[in-house]
């Protein structure tokens, strides 16, 4: 699901996405706390992180210091 | 004189892996590997805005909650626009009442639609036939259905389909010709004689004989 609009803005998507990724999370459990499927909980990560607003590491995904300040403006 | 030689991509086939892409879709940039565990029906369509396919995506629409119940994604294709994707899915809303909740590629470079062979020639030079790959959950692809330009597609004959090859890998099993869930189904045949007698004598299976013998599974 696209999580940044051409202008640069966050997605509402994105948004709740970004909220719940405080600590450490598997896509898996990401996808169950959202209720959206798994395929566009992999898609959303994957733009996040080339945006440097989502970190990554052995398969968990947290908020960056870029992405929670980010949120706090959107 | 200069040879020119005419590449013709590899078809995907049936039990080999299912040629991974990344795509542009009304749900952003989607790649293969983001259904992994999950299987996945991806089709295509010739056209946007034309009303063969506009029966379908209201019929895959009706469909994809009985397919997320079997672990099943649904993803759809032409070589359109996203933006004509996007125009027509609000269009479908709008007029027929039935929100398209699954992506769908926007292959205009036609990357896609090469790599699976869903352009036929002979009927349309651009446009994708409709095609169904049917892709599991460890992406091996499963099954392949091609109709004609003309004729719309059957949502419960996909839907068996599916039922089916999920019934054969959890239980072993084979599935007769018009089988639907809760059909007796087929045991895989003897391999050798000593099996052949074994098979005649297992009363847990119905058998003709001992190459065609069927269960009911509990």
């Amino acid at each position: 699901m696209p999580c940044i609009g051409p202008d640069g803005t966050l997605t509402e998507s994105a948004k709740a996405l970004l909220k719940l990724v405080e600590h450490p999370s598997a896509p898996e459990d990401i996808a169950a706390r959202l209720g959206h499927p798994l395929f566009l909980v992999r898609a959303s990560l994957r733009e996040l992180v080339g945006a440097d607003l989502v970190r990554a590491e052995g398969g968990k995904y947290w908020i960056s210091d870029q992405g929670r300040e980010k949120l706090q403006s959107a | 004189m200069t040879e020119q030689v005419q590449q013709t991509p590899s078809l995907p086939r049936l039990g080999s892996p299912a040629p991974q892409f990344e795509a542009v879709t009304t749900h952003g940039t989607l790649k293969l590997e983001d259904f992994k565990g999950s299987w996945l029906v991806m089709f295509s369509h010739p056209a946007d805005f034309t009303p063969v396919c506009t029966t379908e995506f209201v019929a895959f629409a009706k469909i994809h909650p009985k397919l997320r119940e079997l672990n099943c994604e649904l993803m759809g294709l032409s070589i359109d626009s996203v933006y004509s994707h996007i125009a027509w899915m609000r269009n479908i809303e709008e007029k027929l009442g039935q929100k398209i909740t699954f992506p769908v590629i926007a292959d205009l470079d036609r990357q896609v639609a090469t790599l699976y062979g869903m352009v036929m020639p002979g009927e349309s030079k651009t446009e994708t036939s409709r095609c169904v790959f049917i892709i599991d959950d460890k992406q091996i692809l499963r099954a392949m259905i091609y109709y004609p330009l003309t004729t719309g597609r059957n949502m419960d004959e996909i839907l068996r389909v599916i039922q089916a090859l999920q019934t054969s890998d959890k239980h072993g099993v084979a599935t007769p010709a018009n089988w639907h869930p809760g059909d007796k189904v087929i045991v895989p045949p003897a391999k050798t004689q000593e099996m052949a007698e074994q098979r005649m004598t297992d009363k847990t299976v119905e058998c003709k004989d001992w190459y065609f013998c069927m269960k009911e599974l509990k």
